[in-house]
């Protein structure tokens, strides 16, 4: 009897264990755990820090309330950092979108060599933004930059020019830089999408007459609405935080005339050592960017799964 | 009579412009192509010439267009003059040891949930595609914050955990949809066979979905090997520096010595637009697939 009784817990346990292994636990924990140790936790350290009164050494002298998000709205550097960031993720996702919508039809046509250009295009796409953004940083030299030979050969400008040497002319060529890296990613999104539209729509359309001119536009582009929304949702949040081209091409500078809401966080914590004030800025960067979350998460149909 | 045999040489007349115009529009597309792979492959180009630059032609004032000689013995002599093994063999860890536990952790979780229904699945799938949009950028306070926190500031540790939760995300979705396409017969007939559920994906399944894999893979590792904002904040010496911020240590000595500055690029950017070109297939529907799922 005793062996008996002893014998029936071992096997509820080992029931359990062959439940607990037949779900999803197992499978998906270690998963869970690195999102939640590695993604999450940083919410959650960020919004504390914003919090907290820390020194200059990162020691914490207790808590400041709001003070860091008062101080933040106080900064001379915010409201230019907080316009331009608008301008910079407004034009290069608008430009970008605009060029793409050309490649990804060039790219979709026949014509010989089209792999080549194809293979070319994902070069930027594969390099680090860093080496590209070096390389642009080193053709706009004022000096010795082949940007401003090749002007001055087509009779463009008649002096040097340095580029990079203020806000004016720098922060054009940084759109520029990241519309170039931006484009591969937007380009083959929606070379997707037109390879998605069964050849028979085009075929009908030709029957009916429609010019080239009239099917893109009321049969090709309504059709890429999906495409052309995914780009640009992601798009935003890439160029939202953006770092490594105005890291490297400007620094932000000179003085603080091309920062984003991005770099100005990062100099705030790791040039001023203001960790609380940069973590206040950093949350309300997260909050603009899980705001693209969201409308991306909405749009892909999770909402209307669970309702 | 005269209208009846007009009309098969106005139909012959069409088919001979149309032909014209199929050729004209070809050239047209010829032209334009090669024109648009050369602008995108510019910086790449300037980057090659610096390279092989001659050390005393590199500050040139105006700079020429193709330097006088090609010194391919820059390629070796980077490698004497600065750091550059270390941050390669830096990058190499880092980068191959990310992919290695997204890989441990993104299979097992990308079977599962493409094989199964469980309740939470929907708030699984959501948390996935949450981090995919999460850039560490934005958060790279609270990532400095946290691993001050740990105590792994300044450790290898640190950056290969990081880039293995942030890039883990693209690697689920292609894997599920790989795993999802195979039909369940399959794995059901190994499993009457006597195979446990591990041993089906491990023999079965995993092999089916090698294109899958292989692309998890390569988008992983250069993910990490391109990585910078996090790899600026957490280290500060290099010794673990990765190339990316190894780089822009140069350009902040105060007469930068360009022609190395690329040539170390080069050595950087070669293999990953290889590797890159090889998955392009996938890229698309792994870094969109959260939307459609």
């Amino acid at each position: 009897m005793a062996i008996l009784d002893s014998a029936q817990p071992r096997k509820r346990e080992k029931n359990l264990l062959k439940r607990f292994l037949a779900g999803p636990l197992p499978w998906i924990t270690p998963m869970l755990v690195l999102i939640f140790g590695i993604v999450l936790w940083p919410v959650y350290e960020m919004v504390r820090t914003s919090t907290l009164d820390i020194g200059g050494s990162g020691a914490v002298r207790g808590s400041a309330g709001f003070a860091n998000y008062l101080e933040l709205f106080e900064n001379p550097n915010l409201a230019g950092a907080v316009s331009r960031t608008f301008f910079w993720v407004i034009s290069v996702v608008a430009i970008t979108i605009f060029i793409s919508l050309f490649l990804a039809q060039l790219l979709n046509a026949k014509f010989p060599g089209r792999r080549f250009v194809r293979y070319a295009l994902i070069v930027p796409w594969a390099a680090s933004v860093i080496m590209t953004a070096t390389s642009f940083r080193w053709m706009l030299d004022g000096y010795y930059g082949i940007i401003n030979r090749i002007l001055l050969d087509l009779g463009f400008i008649s002096e040097p020019i340095e580029w990079l040497g203020n806000a004016d002319t720098s922060f054009p060529w940084l759109i520029i830089v990241a519309v170039f890296v931006s484009l591969p990613f937007t380009t083959f999104v929606i070379l997707a999408g037109l390879q998605t539209i069964p050849n028979e729509v085009y075929e009908a359309a030709r029957v009916d007459g429609s010019s080239s001119r009239k099917t893109y536009f009321s049969i090709t582009l309504p059709l890429l609405r999906n495409s052309l929304f995914i780009a640009s949702v992601i798009n935003l949040i890439n160029v939202f935080n953006q770092f490594p081209i105005i890291w490297v091409m400007t620094g932000g500078g000179p003085g603080y005339t091309t920062d984003t809401t991005t770099t100005l966080m990062y100099k705030l914590a790791f040039r001023s050592q203001d960790i609380g004030v940069s973590a206040s800025l950093s949350v309300v960067n997260f909050a603009i960017v899980l705001i693209f979350v969201l409308i991306y998460i909405r749009a892909s149909g999770f909402g209307r799964k669970e309702d | 009579m005269a209208i009846l045999q007009s009309k098969p040489e106005t139909r012959e007349g069409n088919r001979r412009k149309a032909v014209r115009a199929q050729n004209g529009k070809t050239a047209v597309l010829t032209v334009t192509g090669f024109a648009v792979a050369f602008m995108f492959l510019l910086p790449y180009i300037r980057m090659m010439l610096t390279a092989v630059t001659p050390a005393d032609e590199v500050y040139q004032i105006p700079a020429d267009y193709i330097p006088s000689s090609f010194e391919w013995q820059n390629f070796i002599t980077v490698w004497e003059s600065a750091p550059i093994m270390q941050y390669l063999i830096n990058t190499l860890i880092i980068a191959g040891a990310a992919t290695i536990i997204v890989l441990l952790v993104s299979v097992p979780a990308a079977y599962y949930l493409a094989r199964f229904r469980f309740r939470t699945r929907n708030l699984v799938l959501l948390l996935v595609l949450a981090t995919q949009m999460f850039a560490p950028t934005s958060m790279v306070i609270g990532i400095y914050r946290e691993m001050m926190t740990l105590g792994l500031v300044n450790t290898y540790l640190a950056l290969i955990l990081v880039n293995a939760g942030f890039y883990l995300a693209f690697s689920v979705w292609i894997l599920s949809g790989f795993f999802a396409s195979i039909p369940y017969e399959v794995e059901e007939a190994a499993m009457i066979d006597g195979c446990s559920k591990l041993s089906v994906l491990w023999r079965i399944t995993l092999p089916l979905s090698l294109p899958g894999l292989v692309t998890a893979i390569i988008f992983t590792f250069i993910t990490a090997w391109n990585e910078f904002v996090v790899a600026l904040t957490l280290t500060s010496s290099p010794d673990i520096r990765p190339l990316t911020v190894g780089i822009t240590n140069f350009i902040g000595l105060y007469e930068v010595q360009w022609h190395y500055v690329f040539a170390t690029s080069l050595i950087a950017i070669v293999p990953v637009v290889v590797l890159f070109i090889a998955i392009e297939k996938w890229l698309v529907s792994g870094l969109t697939a959260g939307s459609i799922k």
